[in-house]
């Protein structure tokens, strides 16, 4: 038998730094393109496809968010809408009270609302990661279809309560007059807005590949794979899910947040169950747990929803035809037909 | 005599009118290999589960050096140098054998709560993760998919698992099953090197095996102990040959 020391060296190609995988490169690749369409856009004076461009990119930052809960935890949220909502709201409810100069929800002694983008981003988080750590704790005792009906009731709840709330808007949902701001950038520019969106996009893959590669990443997938493995090797699988589940709500709400400023509007349809919906097929589409799986999955459902919805009302059937064609067929999703079979190192 | 590391002290389990474990206790010392035998429906499994965590005896109480078990979870007990191994292995198939050795070494170290530094290039982690698997003699195979091993040496992969806990003691849940005589041979090779470092709780079918390897016997039938020696005792006890020898050892 080689002894350890002469053992080590020889694993070089997994302990140094590696090529860049096929994967990595469709990432960029397809980052590029998302960059490149919207900055031709904006020189030819197009601001509709600019702003198509961010609704991609924030759609696929609320995959992002999803994925790293059903992707690589293997927890099949059908209540992600909760999140994207509530961070809707934030920024919508922070808009609000700034615009009205009023305390937030209206009790004086709190303090006024906000238009910032980063003071409603990371109030988006931080009101995600509370709630997310709530629906967690109580729906982690379960899994498979319970798990679905668990999250899904708790984004009806919280669909109904936005709902019956008037101060809001109730049904009719909240309208943000004016975009909500950064020091610096004017973010009613199409491209500025488009170019934050890109960025905290990035930002959440960039994350996501640290934290997946890190230990928490390695608990993770095997809470994913074998549970039982991880729990005989000395690791609780629940805390590490409920943690995955946590990030993954507060990745999804600020694109919640992002959301309702790109539309200067939130409403209740940002938390029914058709959009958390939504956010499974897009992750479904691109690659279940594939890193830029959310970007692909985005690209393509907007592009059909724009392209195929101008054709006909019925776009939909079309989407259904080609998700059934992915989950029967190319169960790797878009990014599995174009990088191949998920690979682990 | 020494202390043991392992004792199960007036162990009793009921499953409605079924009686699994009636009052058992049996220790594991330092240095010794302590076979469990016992035919088919006699409580092994019951006995292991309620030892590993997953059942909770209904009286009675385990100690790793000394300190009771019985409140704690399954991976809290492997923290505490419970290494186990399953009588159906369970790895996780898509990954290499690193990384399902890796994660017992990073449950021993303390923290998964770790974002940051790629678990690859963390020397911390790879090397002792390596050596349990060298120990087992799969240092070749250690960037091997599980999915791509064969049975004999997915078993040798979930006893490097539990090494890789540092464990105090090996808890064995019938590692020969399935293997041919040559795998079976192999792996009782590397279980008697092991034993010097830790003691094993071994359940086994494999007869051959057990008195090869076992220092000590405990005979189990219908969830109790009927008879307890060395290996010459349990081959020559007459009740031991009724129960559940037969023919084979006569």
């Amino acid at each position: 038998m080689t002894s350890l020391e002469s053992h080590i060296p020889s694993r070089s190609p997994s302990l140094g730094r590696r090529p860049l995988s096929r994967e990595t490169v469709i990432g960029w690749g397809l980052i590029l393109v998302l960059v490149a369409a919207a900055v031709f856009a904006h020189l030819a004076g197009e601001p509709f496809y600019v702003n198509l461009a961010s609704r991609i990119a924030i759609v696929a930052l609320a995959g992002v968010g999803l994925n790293l809960a059903l992707g690589f935890g293997g927890m099949v949220s059908f209540g992600h809408a909760a999140f994207f909502g509530i961070g809707g709201y934030v920024a919508g409810i922070g808009a609000f009270h700034a615009f009205d100069q009023s305390p937030l929800f209206g009790l004086s002694g709190l303090p006024a609302g906000s238009d910032l983008m980063p003071v409603l981003w990371l109030s988006a988080l931080l009101v995600c990661g509370l709630v997310a750590y709530a629906i967690g704790a109580i729906s982690l005792g379960t899994s498979g279809v319970y798990f679905i009906m668990i999250t899904l009731a708790f984004a009806q709840m919280i669909y109904y309560f936005a709902v019956s709330w008037p101060t809001y808007g109730g049904e009719d949902g909240l309208p943000i007059y004016i975009r909500n701001s950064l020091p610096g950038l004017d973010t009613n520019n199409p491209l500025v807005f488009f170019t934050l969106c890109m960025a905290l996009l990035g930002l959440a893959l960039f994350l996501t590949q640290r934290w997946m590669n890190a230990r928490f990443g390695a608990a993770l997938t095997m809470a994913r794979l074998n549970e039982t493995r991880l729990a005989t090797a000395g690791v609780e699988p629940r805390p590490i899910r409920l943690a995955a589940f946590v990030i993954s709500g507060m990745i999804t709400g600020v694109a919640g947040a992002l959301f309702a400023d790109l539309n200067g509007f939130v409403g209740p349809s940002m938390l029914s169950w058709h959009r958390s919906g939504e956010i499974m097929v897009i992750v479904i589409l691109g690659g279940v747990g594939r890193l830029c799986g959310p970007l692909a999955g985005a690209i393509l459902f907007v592009m059909m929803e724009t392209l195929l919805g101008g054709l006909t009302e019925y776009w939909q059937l079309f989407l259904g035809v080609v998700l059934l064609a992915v989950v029967l067929f190319a169960r790797g999703g878009v990014m599995g037909l174009l990088a191949g079979r998920e690979r682990y190192a | 005599m020494r202390d043991p590391i392992l004792a199960l002290d007036g162990l009793d389990k009921s499953f409605g009118a079924l009686h699994a474990t009636r009052q058992v206790s049996l220790d594991l010392r330092p240095g010794e290999i302590h076979a469990l035998i016992g035919p088919n429906g006699a409580g092994k499994s019951t006995l292991i589960a309620q030892i590993a965590g997953t059942l909770k005896p209904d009286r009675g109480e385990i100690y790793l050096e000394r300190q009771a078990l019985s409140s704690l979870s399954v991976a809290e007990r492997a923290r505490l140098g419970l290494g186990r191994s399953f009588q159906v292995s369970s790895l996780a198939e898509p990954l290499s054998v690193l990384r399902n050795v890796m994660v017992g070494v990073q449950a021993v170290q303390g923290s998964s709560y770790r974002f940051w530094k790629p678990i690859r290039s963390d020397a911390d982690l790879v090397e002792p993760a390596l050596r349990a698997i060298e120990q087992m003699g799969l240092g070749h195979r250690a960037d091997t998919a599980v999915s791509d091993l064969s049975h004999g040496e997915r078993r040798q992969v979930e006893v490097a698992c539990a090494l890789a806990l540092k464990p105090k003691a090996l808890l064995l849940d019938e590692p020969m099953a399935g293997l041919g005589p040559e795998g079976s041979a192999k792996l009782t090779e590397l279980l008697e090197g092991l034993k010097t470092r830790v003691p094993i709780l071994l359940i086994e079918h494999d007869m051959d095996a057990v008195f090869r390897l076992a220092d000590r016997i405990s005979v189990l039938v219908d969830g109790e102990v009927v008879a307890h020696g060395d290996s010459e005792a349990i081959r020559n006890n007459p009740h031991v040959r009724e129960a559940y020898l037969g023919e084979e050892a006569c």
